[in-house]
């Protein structure tokens, strides 16, 4: 067994114990990651941090999502807007990490402004699943899983806004977890919509994710939206699902657009969940069809808002600094911003604009109260909800660019939590058509260990294998 | 329907008050696209939601202080040393009607 087989929690464990060299750990990874042909990474370290190695993440290096500032260190959240933009300080979540043992490794490709489900709205080009790589990874966390994937980083953080952790986690066939909103602070996260972006891990498997989690949550005076969460993270270790209530939702059968093979994959682990004492019953999140509209008209609204900083003045790129204020706003934001991010920038100011506020606004805003009620019904009867986390597999690179409506609906599994704010974990659920597809569930806000036990009990009966995508 | 009320003229409109500079080209797809995302989204249009309340955040918290205690704060260069143009003591824009 080579260190690049070992968990990340593991390889942190036998450097604890003296069983294996940091030092030596970080050399492997970087050479891996310093040899990417994947695009997965838009800025790797030359030199090992000094960092200290003693701390519970035990040296292990980790790759960050490029829109988490770090000091000195490139951070363009994948838009050409920032270009050359090395920011003054660090986000909170990478300063958590690095203080406690995991020196930063790498910074991950992403979709612009974490805009997008495949990764192709990157400035810095498209990333490939290491799964098949004339197939896209996901998005917008796509660098970060398909490193992990790929065993190019033993671990990686991306950020969630309506699925852009967990669904690159399904295309890729890693681990990927978004916490309750608020458990960790999003200082120094690049925002895209500020009531929904959240922070969190893309692992090799379920114990790497409750570690990696563990050192990132807090409470953070500069986030006063954080809150931690109300007990310390715990290492997963349930073997069986006994006295545990799932709840399918019908709708997930009533939806167009989920392949057989993503059906079929679920639906065996939900068989698997009852032979491991579980029990399972359909439920009802009426609401959810609706999540989609919902958050299609909230994300881009929030984002239109939080983008208009990037006008030339104060970072990143200006064009036109010769001719009158007005122009150069107009041209260094039509020459910055890529084609998602002007479309959203455009639905979510028409949604903002004089006399559509209501309409459109407004409405998203009640449907997200209607969707927090159904699963806070739902947890009446049941500790969980599961679904598939993406309706299909990868798809190929350039098979949905051309028809944004078509991308959307791949968040249609994932979007419902983010309105409600509640955590979901994404683990790997066997392959369909040689592909990797996920398996997600869903908690009530503030049920992390709970959440993380179930999942680890259902990926050891799950007996996923993603060593060939590392090979 | 208001997704039908997406022509040219709103197009512009709407990327003006978003300081974002379109070409023609881009204009004519936000068109089409817009409308086609919008004509998605009006469902929930149609939705009753006459005694619903908006949830416009969903983390229960309201006034979060902390004691107003002079601190530093980032060194001037610090915070200006990524402008695409900065004087010695703030960041330099075009004149309005340069």
């Amino acid at each position: 067994m080579t260190p690049l087989d070992l968990s990340a929690a593991a390889a942190a464990e036998r450097v604890r114990a003296g069983d294996l060299d940091a030092g030596e750990l970080w050399e492997l990874y970087r050479g891996r990651a310093a040899a990417d042909d994947l695009g997965a990474f838009v800025w790797v370290a030359e030199e090992r941090p000094g960092n200290p190695t003693d701390g519970p993440l035990g040296g292990v290096p980790v790759a960050v999502k490029d829109l988490f500032c770090t000091a000195g260190v490139p951070s363009q959240a994948g838009s050409k807007i920032l270009e050359g933009y090395r920011p003054p300080y660090t986000a909170t979540a990478v300063e958590r990490l690095t203080g406690a043992g995991a020196p930063l490794l790498a910074k991950t490709n992403q979709d612009e402004f974490a805009m997008g489900s495949s990764n192709e709205n990157s400035a810095f080009g498209p990333v490939r699943n290491p799964w098949d790589r004339e197939r896209v990874p996901g998005g917008s966390s796509g660098g970060s899983a398909a490193a992990v994937a790929a065993g190019l980083a033993p671990w990686a953080i991306g950020t969630d806004t309506g699925g852009s952790i967990r669904q690159p986690a399904s295309l890729c066939g890693i681990v990927g977890l978004k916490p309750t909103y608020g458990a960790i602070s999003r200082y120094g996260m690049i925002a895209f919509a500020s009531s929904l972006d959240q922070a969190g891990p893309l692992t090799r498997d379920v114990a790497d994710a409750a570690l990696l989690l563990s050192a990132m949550v807090g409470k953070d005076p500069c986030d006063s939206t954080s809150l931690g969460l109300p007990e310390p993270v715990t290492e997963p270790t349930a073997t069986d699902l006994r006295g545990v209530r799932l709840g399918v939702p019908e709708e997930v059968f009533e939806t167009e657009g989920v392949e057989s093979g993503v059906l079929a994959a679920f639906e065996a682990t939900v068989e698997l969940a009852r032979q491991l004492g579980a029990t399972v019953e359909r439920c009802h999140l009426p609401h959810a069809p609706h999540a989609l509209s919902a958050y299609y008209l909230i994300a881009p609204a929030e984002a239109s808002s939080n983008l208009a900083r990037y006008d030339g003045v104060r970072y990143g790129l200006r064009v036109n600094g010769d001719a009158d204020l007005l122009t150069m706003y107009l041209r260094t934001r039509g020459a910055g911003f890529g084609p998602e991010v002007k479309r959203r920038i455009m639905l979510g100011t028409y949604a903002l604009s004089s006399g559509y506020y209501d309409a459109y606004y407004g409405t998203a805003q009640k449907v997200r109260t209607l969707i927090s009620d159904d699963f806070r019904a739902a947890w009446e009867r049941f500790d969980f909800v599961v679904t598939p986390t993406s309706p299909t597999v990868a798809f190929p690179l350039g098979a949905k660019t051309a028809d944004p409506l078509a991308m959307y609906l791949n968040d249609y599994f994932t979007v419902p939590m983010s309105l409600a704010g509640i955590p979901a974990i994404s683990i790997p659920n066997g392959l369909s058509e040689r592909l990797p597809t996920g398996f997600q569930l869903a908690g009530p806000a503030f049920s992390e260990n709970r959440l993380l036990d179930a999942a680890h009990a259902l990926e050891r009966a799950i007996g996923f294998d993603g060593s060939a995508a590392r090979a | 329907m208001l997704a039908l009320m997406i022509d040219r003229a709103r197009v512009d409109h709407v990327a003006r008050l978003a300081r974002l500079e379109l070409t023609d080209e881009e204009s004519e797809r936000m068109v089409r696209e817009l409308s086609s995302i919008l004509e998605h989204i009006e469902r929930i249009t149609n939705l009753d939601l006459a005694d619903v309340p908006p949830t416009s955040h969903v983390v229960d918290l309201t006034n979060v202080l902390r004691p107003d205690e002079p601190r530093p704060c980032l060194p001037r260069e610090a915070a200006l040393a990524q402008a695409p143009d900065a004087t010695e003591d703030g960041f330099r824009v075009p004149s309005p009607s340069a």
